[in-house]
C-alpha cells in the first residue's frame, strides 16, 4: 500500500508472538492499539504479547502478567483481615479489596455484630468488584446473584489472561468441563478457579485447565479439549 | 482455605490420593541430578524434584583445625532460601528456616561418616581442608529438605581438590583427586497429615502438615540422622512407622545418585 | 608483550558463547537466565505486588527494586561470603537504573516490581549478563515495556578494542586495560548503562560504544528468540 512517498507495511501476521521493542508496522496506515505505541514512522510492541489485527488497528493480547482489579469483574478472594467496618480480602493481585458491612449480605448486619460469623479469616468468597480508584483502592460487594462464600472443594491459580479461554464463548468451555466431570466450577476473572466434585474428577478438571492454559493461543482449542475430555471420561460431549 | 484445604487433603488421603493425583508415598517426577553445573566450584550439583530446584556448590579452603580435633578437617554447611525461589522469601541473613535446612543436611553428612575427616588433615594442629557446602534454592515448589540433601551429597561426589602448594590454594588448578566417600547418606522427609503419611510434599501440602520427620540413612539402611519438625507431637508407633517409610523410600531415591 | 590474539581465539567483535532461556523459575511471575561463556545469571521477577513498609510506596507509580547477588560458589577464587557486598549493592542500583527507562509503572501505584538476579557462575561480565536476564524476565512477567534492554562489556586491552572481555582480559597486566559495561535500548540506540574502569581515550570510547551497540543488536535477537521459544508450539500437541 502506498501513501504519498512512504510505504506502509504490516510486518507481522495475526496471532504472532512479539517482544517489547519489536517493530509491528511501518508507515501511517495502521493504528496503534492497546499494548502498542507509535514511534514516528513505526508501530512498536509495548509489551510481550500476541498480535491481534483488528482492521487497521494492531493490538497486543497479553500472554502473561498479574491480575489488575477491574470494575464489574467477578473474582474469588480470600479474607485476610477483619476490622470493625468490614473485611479486607486478597484479590490475587498487588491490591487488596475492601468489603464493607453494608455490601456484605442482603440481610442487615447489626452494628457490633461478630463479623467472623459471616466471613472468617482464611475463607474464600466469590465477589463482584464495584469500584477501583486511580490509586487502586478496590471495593467489592457480596450482594448479587452467584456471589457467596465457598465451602469445600479446592482452589487453583491460573494466568488471568487465560480466563477467557477457560470460560469460552458464552461459557461454552467451562460448561463442557462441568458436563464431562460433574464438578461445580467457578472461574474468577482474577485467575483463581474453584473446583468441587469427586476427587478424581477434580483432578481431571485441573489437568484440563492446565492443558487449556498451555494451548490457549493455538487454533482448534475447543475441539482438542473436547476430544481430550471424551477420551478421559468416555462421555460423548459433542 | 487452609482449614478447608486440610479437610480436602485429609479426605483425599482417605482414598490414598493426593491433590496432584500421586499416591501418598510417591515422589514427584522427574527427579534429576545434574553434576558440575558450574566451573567455579570445586564440586557442584543441581537437583530437581518435580518443579523444586536446588543448587549446591562446594568450595574447599585451607584453614586451622578446631582445637579439640587438631588432626581433622570438617564440613561447614550453609543454606540460603533465595527470594528468587519463592515470593514469600525475604532477603537478608538466613532465618531459622534456612538454618534448620543447613543443619539437617549437615547432620546427614557428618553422622554418616561419609567423609573421613582425618584424611582432610594437611598438617596436624595447623592446616586442614575445610569443605564449604552452600545450598541455594532456585525454585521452591515444596520439599526443599530432600532436594537440598540430595544436591549436597551429589555435589560431594563431584568434588575435586584444588591445588595447594603448602601456602596458598590455587583455585585455577584443579587436581584429579576426588573426595574419598563411603556410606553415602540419603534423606527422606516423611510428613503426617491427619493420620496418614506422605513423602515429597508440594507447597500446598506443606501448609497443612501436622508433623514431619526427616530420616537420613546410609546404604545398608542404618539411620544416621533424624529431625522432627512441625507443631504436633508424634507417638512412638508413628515415629517407627515414619522411619520405616524413610528407609524404604531412601533405597529408591539412591538410584538418582550415580556411583562415584 | 602486546596483546595480539584473544586468548580464546575470538574475533575482536565476538562475544563468548551466548545462551538464553525464559521461564526457568516456575514460582516467579517472570524469569530467565542469560550466559556469556562461563558467566551465568538467573533473573526472577515478582510483581507488581504489595510493598511494605508503607513509606516506600509511591502513590503515582510502582517502584522497581533490583537485587544482584553472587552465589557463594560462583567465583573463580575463594568462596563469596553471603550477605552482599558494596559492589553488589552498586550493581543492584545501576541495574535498576538501566531497566527503568523501558518500563511503564504508572499502572501500578503503591506497588513494587522486584527483580532478583542470582549468579551461579561468574567470569567477567556478570552485571551485563544480569541485565540481559532481567530484561527478559520483566517481559516474561507481562509488564508494559517499550523495548528490551541489552547489555555487554566492551573494552580495551593494549591497543585492541574488544567486545565481551573475559576474566583473563579484564585482569591483563602487560598493558593498559579498560572495562566498559554498557547497556542499550536496542530500538533507539540510547544508552541506559555506562561505566568505565581503566584507561581509554575519547576516540577509543566512541568506537567502543559503536561496537557495543552492534553486539547488542545480536543480543536482542537472542533475547527475542528466547522469549518467543517459551510461547511457541512444542511438537505435536494433539491429544
Amino acid at each position: 500500500m502506498l501513501q504519498g512517498d512512504k510505504m506502509s507495511k504490516l510486518l507481522v501476521k495475526d496471532k504472532e508472538v512479539v517482544v517489547p521493542g519489536e517493530i509491528l508496522a511501518e508507515g501511517m496506515d495502521n493504528l496503534p492499539g492497546v499494548g502498542t505505541y507509535r514511534d514516528e514512522n513505526e508501530i512498536v510492541a509495548g509489551r510481550l504479547g500476541l498480535t491481534y489485527i483488528d482492521g487497521r488497528t494492531i493490538k497486543l493480547i497479553p500472554l502473561s502478567g498479574k491480575y489488575t482489579p477491574k470494575r464489574n469483574d467477578v473474582i474469588i478472594c480470600k479474607v485476610i483481615d477483619i476490622n470493625f467496618s468490614g473485611w479486607r480480602v486478597d484479590t490475587n493481585s498487588a491490591y487488596s479489596a475492601m468489603l464493607s458491612m453494608k455490601d456484605a449480605t442482603s440481610a442487615y448486619i447489626q452494628k457490633g455484630a461478630d463479623l467472623t460469623q459471616y466471613y472468617n479469616l482464611g475463607e474464600y468468597i466469590v465477589a463482584n468488584v464495584t469500584n477501583v480508584t486511580s490509586q487502586k483502592l478496590v471495593d467489592i460487594t457480596m450482594k448479587g446473584p452467584g456471589l457467596h462464600k465457598l465451602k469445600g472443594g479446592r482452589i487453583i491459580s491460573v494466568s488471568p489472561y487465560k480466563v477467557p479461554r477457560i470460560i469460552g464463548k458464552q461459557g461454552s468451555m467451562v460448561s463442557m468441563l462441568k458436563k464431562a466431570t460433574n464438578c461445580r466450577i467457578i472461574v474468577g476473572q482474577n485467575g483463581l478457579v474453584w473446583i468441587e466434585g469427586e476427587p478424581d474428577k477434580e483432578l481431571l478438571v485441573e489437568k484440563t485447565i492446565r492443558k487449556i492454559e498451555e494451548e490457549s493461543h493455538l487454533a482448534g482449542l475447543t475441539d482438542r479439549i473436547q476430544r481430550f475430555l471424551e477420551k478421559e471420561t468416555n462421555i460423548k460431549l459433542g | 482455605m487452609d482449614e478447608d484445604l486440610k479437610k480436602h487433603v485429609v479426605m483425599l488421603l482417605g482414598s490414598d490420593k493426593r491433590l496432584d493425583g500421586r499416591k501418598p508415598l510417591e515422589y514427584r517426577k522427574p527427579i534429576k541430578a545434574e553434576y558440575g553445573f558450574t566451573k567455579t566450584a570445586e564440586g557442584s550439583a543441581k537437583v530437581n524434584i518435580g518443579e523444586t530446584e536446588v543448587m549446591v556448590g562446594i568450595k574447599m579452603e585451607v584453614g586451622e583445625p578446631y582445637p579439640d580435633k587438631p588432626d581433622a578437617g570438617t564440613i561447614i554447611v550453609g543454606a540460603e532460601l533465595l527470594p528468587l525461589s519463592n515470593p514469600d522469601f525475604e532477603g537478608g541473613p538466613p532465618g531459622i528456616q534456612a538454618i534448620e535446612l543447613a543443619r539437617i543436611v549437615d547432620r546427614g553428612i557428618r553422622e554418616s561418616k561419609t567423609i573421613d575427616f582425618e584424611k582432610l588433615c594437611i598438617k596436624e594442629g595447623e592446616k586442614v581442608w575445610l569443605i564449604l557446602i552452600d545450598i541455594v534454592t532456585l525454585n521452591d515448589s515444596g520439599n526443599l529438605f530432600d532436594a537440598s540433601a540430595l544436591a549436597a551429597y551429589a555435589a560431594l561426589q563431584n568434588t575435586v581438590f584444588p591445588e595447594f602448594d603448602g601456602e596458598k590454594v590455587d583455585y585455577g588448578e584443579k587436581t584429579n583427586k576426588k573426595l574419598d566417600l563411603k556410606n553415602i547418606p540419603l534423606s527422606v522427609t516423611v510428613c503426617k497429615i491427619g493420620d496418614k503419611f506422605i513423602v515429597d510434599p508440594t507447597t500446598e501440602e506443606e501448609k497443612v502438615i501436622d508433623a514431619r520427620l526427616t530420616v537420613a540413612t546410609i546404604e545398608d539402611g542404618t539411620l544416621c540422622a533424624l529431625q522432627k519438625g512441625g507443631e504436633f507431637p508424634l507417638t512412638q508407633e508413628e515415629i517407627l512407622k515414619m522411619i520405616d517409610i524413610g528407609v524404604e523410600r531412601g533405597k529408591e531415591l539412591r538410584g538418582v545418585l550415580k556411583n562415584g | 608483550m602486546v596483546y595480539k590474539k584473544r586468548l580464546d581465539n575470538r574475533k575482536a567483535d565476538e562475544t563468548r558463547l551466548v545462551e538464553a532461556k525464559v521461564g526457568v523459575i516456575k514460582r516467579a511471575d517472570g524469569s530467565a537466565y542469560f550466559k556469556f561463556g562461563n558467566t551465568w545469571a538467573y533473573a526472577a521477577v515478582y510483581g507488581p505486588r504489595n510493598l511494605y513498609p508503607r513509606f516506600l510506596q509511591d502513590p503515582s507509580k510502582g517502584i522497581l527494586r533490583c537485587n544482584y547477588n553472587m552465589m557463594p560458589f560462583s567465583s573463580r577464587g575463594e568462596r563469596v561470603r553471603p550477605g552482599g557486598s558494596r559492589r553488589a549493592k552498586e550493581i543492584s542500583m545501576v541495574t535498576e537504573k538501566a531497566l527503568l527507562p523501558v518500563l511503564d509503572l504508572n499502572e501500578y501505584p503503591n506497588s513494587v516490581v522486584d527483580v532478583f538476579i542470582e549468579l551461579p557462575e561468574t567470569e567477567a561480565g556478570s552485571r551485563t549478563a544480569g541485565i540481559n536476564a532481567a530484561s527478559m524476565a520483566l517481559a516474561d512477567a507481562g509488564l508494559l515495556m517499550k523495548d528490551l534492554i541489552c547489555s555487554v562489556s566492551v573494552g580495551r586491552v593494549d591497543d585492541k578494542l574488544l567486545v565481551d572481555l573475559d576474566y583473563l582480559e579484564e585482569s591483563y597486566e602487560d598493558g593498559p586495560v579498560a572495562d566498559v559495561p554498557i547497556a542499550f535500548l536496542p530500538k533507539s540506540g540510547r544508552i541506559a548503562l555506562l561505566q568505565m574502569d581503566g584507561l581509554v581515550s575519547k576516540e577509543q570510547l566512541a568506537k567502543l560504544i559503536e561496537m557495543g551497540r552492534e553486539a547488542c543488536k545480536k543480543i536482542y535477537d537472542v533475547q527475542k528468540k528466547a522469549l518467543k521459544d517459551k510461547y511457541k508450539v512444542a511438537g505435536d500437541i494433539d491429544g
